[in-house]
């Protein structure tokens, strides 16, 4: 290496001086670095920046002049709000992407049944909630909901079922902001788990038949240990992006009724941005970090697992 | 002759035993169905209400009649959105900002995840690890600090960044480039790596490697990475939300709930159509690109 | 046309050393193989040609001029890859003239050198096809087709046959020297199998754990191997390797196998084998063709085993006898009428004008 630079620097001498920039520009490293640097400018400036200035943010107060340390985060702590928008924030990613996972696993194996000419359509039909974008479907789910012209409400009245007050109660409101919630995500488990489904190798259901292993045997001795990995993997991902979900609850809800479904993201943004008070908006979604941290952990000793195994 | 005598003796049991398998799929068969027409309809609702409510009139809605019927169905709302000036300012920053995005987005990803699949140099394993990183951080996080930032830039430097809507050329790039990077990364990684060492060796130059070998045989993947940028960009609320509040300025999912839900009161009929109106692309996109959505969409966890 | 020289080229990976060291001579017009086992770093050697390798230290000239830091894109050279590497996105025309088409070569020009080059490969009717409608042999043919096109300073081939079945190979090994002879551009090509490299090279470069161990002309390598890997690597089946002394007895020397096999070394070879007499660390190589069964009438000059057969393999036009001296296989070949069968005594005679004797220490012929 040293010999090649030497003799690399020999024969530039020879040559003018701008020919030693040209063939450092020239050289593979080089060009790759250049190639890369608008990406790297732009992780750098808009996401890495943001990031370490929203520590700093939270640490002054609200016309942010002073220091105050750890005092937002004291604050939040004696609010009944707080933990209420963490317990919150908990049970709606937790339970949805339980139900997502669940809903997902089902119905992928009943598109996986049906004959294979069949799939594309159930499977391009059941994955439109998951192609309209999120302030638009909820819009929908949100006139569904509505108070006085329920459409689901007038089908219950039909049944005799009494009517909901699907975004009025709390309880209720926090069981519709989750419904929807599962509604937008289900079908990307469905996608995720048909995709895995189907790169279980078929010889392997024939070895176990071949066995005598049952429905319930060949499920829990192939298929899931097979799907494994993609079901983790998903699950995760779905924690991230339901965990900092903000369209729902937005658009839903608003938070309401008295802050009964305000989630971390919906929450800051009412204080930080509507509220004008960044320093503790920037507090409350700082609270988000440690769970996308132990998420994103899973998913990238996943992702090295896996690299290791295609190397070896 | 004892192989033949095995057969036929082996043969009865057998038969039956396929025919009470074939009975078992086909039972299984039948609830496959019932539960996909159940699910169906669940996933389906809300679109379909959509576009019903779409073809009623205000009268006929606030009669309260039938609302999985439409009695007089009528085009007026999709009329007087197509002609208002307001929803069409609307549309038109969509499209702009989602096209520009796709665009900066191609830009940048496609040489850096070619720089990083096959150009190793010093930092580049744990750049194309950050890059993962960064597209598990959510704009949720984020958008605070950015607008304080802009903020401040005004302040000092007197660019003014918010409230236009080509402030979100600046955001959106942050939810597509990672992701778009990271697929087209395991893309790029698939190409076997004797196709650029032949281009080279054929005279071609890291930019003719990349465009004229790479992009075409990676090209499902580049379609995916287009598809996912253009939807997300499409989608994307919060963004908007913080960043724009004049009324010229707004993109779609954020002009429809700003602009049509005045006060309390709610044109359904109006807010509905332009739902539908907002969630049409994406869909158009899907109904004829499906293949590459979904690759787009199962690559991120599956590659790699 | 061009000639290529190697001076101390060494190529290090992190910290293990693939070429140690390489001096290597290819001129102009010549066709030279470099053959060795997998990791012995012939294919790194080749891929530093190309310029797809940065060289460690060490320099490679073309026509006398240092290339070290040329680009492979402007070293002029065209390479064949084992997986034929044609662009997956263009139909076989596309291919062929990808490269005179980045040098901006008129149409005219480009058509009249693919339609050409096809017409020597015997590939016209596939030049609208795509790569994937094509078999391995017609894939193998247009990656050379995109070679010939370019009308290249130096050919490079990496190991361009180990893809294709056994009678395929055979056949593109014949139509690869067809080409050369045609073409006569200097070529550079890597293998394996040792076969291909006696069949096609007018000089082979034999390579072992990153050294060149000899090179020579395909009949020298063969007669007159200059180390013990050489003669063992080149031939099939390979070369008999036994432990022996040098003894002398009535005036005559003799190689001693064991307690009762002692060959006579012929009278021309005593001044070179005279100063090993006693020594031990010393290996008798002699190639399966060199042993064959005894005449019945007597042999020139005899030398003879007599073996007791453990295995044979009728091959057809020979037979193939195994048998062991001090429990280390022995290889002969001998006629198929010579009634060769397992379990039996058969005599054999070992032709000892093709005898090799080898120093255990450096592992060189003596």
């Amino acid at each position: 290496m040293a010999e090649a630079v030497l003799q690399t620097s020999v024969r530039a001498a020879r040559a003018p001086r701008h020919s030693v920039l040209r063939k450092v520009m020239q050289r593979k490293s080089t060009i790759a670095f250049m190639m890369t640097l608008p990406l790297i400018l732009l992780i750098a400036i808009l996401v890495l920046y943001p990031a370490l200035y929203s520590i700093h943010l939270a640490t002054l107060n609200k016309s942010m002049e002073r220091f105050v340390g750890f005092g937002n985060f004291l604050f939040l702590f004696k609010r009944e709000t707080f933990w209420m928008v963490v317990r919150q924030s908990c049970l709606f990613a937790i339970t949805a992407v339980i139900f997502k996972a669940l809903i997902g696993f089902i119905v992928a194996h009943f598109v996986h049944n049906i004959p294979a000419k069949g799939q594309r359509k159930w499977r391009g039909m059941l994955l439109v909630p998951w192609v309209i974008p999120p302030a638009m479907s909820c819009l929908a789910w949100l006139w569904l909901f509505d108070p006085s012209y329920s459409a689901l409400n007038w089908l219950f009245d039909r049944l005799g079922i009494e009517p909901i007050p699907w975004l009025g109660d709390a309880g209720w409101a926090r069981f519709s902001v989750i419904l929807v919630n599962i509604w937008i995500g289900a079908p990307f488990f469905m996608i995720m788990y048909l995709a895995a489904l189907k790169s279980v190798p078929e010889q392997l259901y024939e070895a176990a038949a071949i066995d005598g292993a049952n429905w319930w045997q060949r499920m829990w001795y192939v298929t899931i240990p097979m799907m494994r990995n993609i079901m983790a993997i998903t699950a995760l991902f779905s924690l991230i992006v339901t965990f900092a979900n903000f369209d729902i609850v937005r658009i839903l809800t608003a938070g309401g009724p008295i802050d009964r479904t305000h989630v971390f993201a919906t929450w800051a943004f009412w204080i930080g941005i509507q509220g004008s008070d960044i320093p503790l908006g920037a507090s409350i979604s700082l609270f988000m970090v440690p769970i996308l941290t132990i998420a994103a952990i899973f998913i990238l000793r996943d992702i090295h697992r896996r690299a290791g195994e295609t190397a070896a | 002759m004892t192989v033949a005598s095995l057969h036929h003796s082996l043969a009865p049991p057998r038969r039956r035993k396929y025919g009470s398998m074939s009975a078992e799929r086909r039972w299984a068969l039948h609830w496959s169905y019932f539960f996909l027409v159940v699910f169906a309809i669940f996933f389906l609702t809300p679109p379909v209400y959509m576009l019903i409510t779409s073809f009623k009139s205000s009268a006929e809605i606030s009669a309260a009649t039938n609302p999985w019927w439409v009695s007089h169905p009528t085009l007026g709302n999709y009329r007087e959105l197509l002609t208002s000036a307001q929803f069409l300012t609307f549309f038109r920053n969509s499209a702009m900002v989602s096209l520009i995005v796709v665009a900066i987005t191609m830009l940048i990803s496609i040489p850096a995840a070619f720089a990083l699949s096959r150009m190793r140099f010093w930092g580049s394993a744990t750049l194309a690890t950050g890059v993962f990183l960064t597209y598990l951080i959510p704009e949720t996080l984020l958008f605070i600090p950015l607008f304080k930032m802009f903020a401040l830039l005004n302040e000092y430097a007197g660019i003014e960044l918010i409230n236009h809507w080509w402030v979100l050329l600046l955001l959106y790039p942050t939810l597509t480039v990672p992701f778009c990077t990271w697929i087209m990364i395991g893309y790029f990684a698939s190409i076997p790596k004797e196709l650029d060492e032949a281009a080279l060796m054929d005279g071609a130059n890291y930019r003719q490697v990349l465009t004229r070998v790479f992009i075409p045989v990676a090209l499902p993947g580049l379609i995916a990475a287009t598809i996912f940028a253009f939807t997300v960009s499409w989608a994307q609320f919060l963004y908007p939300l913080a960043f724009t509040t004049s009324a010229d300025q707004l993109v779609l999912p954020v002009g429809i709930i700003t602009s049509l839900i005045k006060g309390d009161v709610f044109n359904w009929g109006q807010i509905m159509t332009g739902a539908l109106l907002g969630a049409a692309p994406p869909l158009v996109i899907y109904a004829f690109l499906m293949d590459y959505y979904i690759a787009g969409l199962t690559a991120g966890a599956t590659k790699g | 046309m061009a000639h290529v020289s190697l001076r101390k080229i060494v190529k290090r990976f992190d910290d293990t050393e693939a070429v140690r060291g390489i001096d290597l001579e290819i001129a102009d017009k010549e066709f030279v193989v470099l053959v060795g086992p997998s990791g012995c770093g012939k294919s790194t050697t080749l891929r530093m040609i190309a310029g797809l390798e940065e060289i460690t230290s060490g320099d490679i000239a073309v026509d006398g001029e240092v290339v070290n830091d040329v680009p492979p894109k402007d070293r002029d050279m065209a390479m064949v890859f084992q997986n034929y590497a044609l662009y997956p996105h263009m139909t076989v025309y596309e291919n062929m003239s990808f490269g005179l088409r980045l040098k901006r070569y008129p149409k005219t020009e480009i058509a009249r050198r693919v339609q050409e080059a096809a017409r020597i490969l015997d590939i016209t009717e596939l030049l609208q096809r795509k790569p994937r409608q094509l078999s391995g042999g017609q894939r193998q043919r247009v990656a050379m087709g995109r070679a010939i096109v370019r009308n290249p300073k130096v050919f490079l081939f990496d190991e361009p046959l180990s893809n294709l079945d056994a009678k395929l190979r055979v056949q593109m090994r014949t139509e690869i020297k067809r080409v050369h002879q045609k073409v006569r551009t200097t070529t550079v090509y890597v293998t394996h199998d040792q076969v291909e490299a006696m069949t096609l090279a007018d000089r082979v470069v034999v390579m072992n754990r990153g050294l060149i161990e000899q090179i020579g002309a395909p009949n020298d390598l063969y007669h007159d191997p200059a180390t013990r890997f050489v003669a063992g690597f080149i031939g099939s089946p390979a070369m008999n390797f036994l432990q022996c002394s040098v003894e002398e007895a009535d005036g005559e020397l003799r190689v001693r196998l064991s307690e009762d096999i002692a060959l006579p070394v012929p009278a021309a070879r005593h001044a070179r084998y005279k100063a090993h007499l006693g020594r031990s660390g010393l290996t008798f190589g002699l190639r399966p063709e060199h042993l064959t069964e005894a005449k019945p009438n007597g042999d020139r000059q005899p030398a003879y085993i007599d073996a007791m057969l453990e295995v044979t393999e009728p091959l057809g036009m020979e037979t193939l006898v195994f048998f062991r001296i001090r429990g280390i296989d022995v290889c002969g070949r001998v006629s198929p009428e010579a009634g060769a069968r397992e379990g039996a005594r058969m005599r054999l005679a070992a032709r000892m004008d093709n005898m090799h004797l080898i120093d255990d220490a450096t592992g060189r012929v003596l």
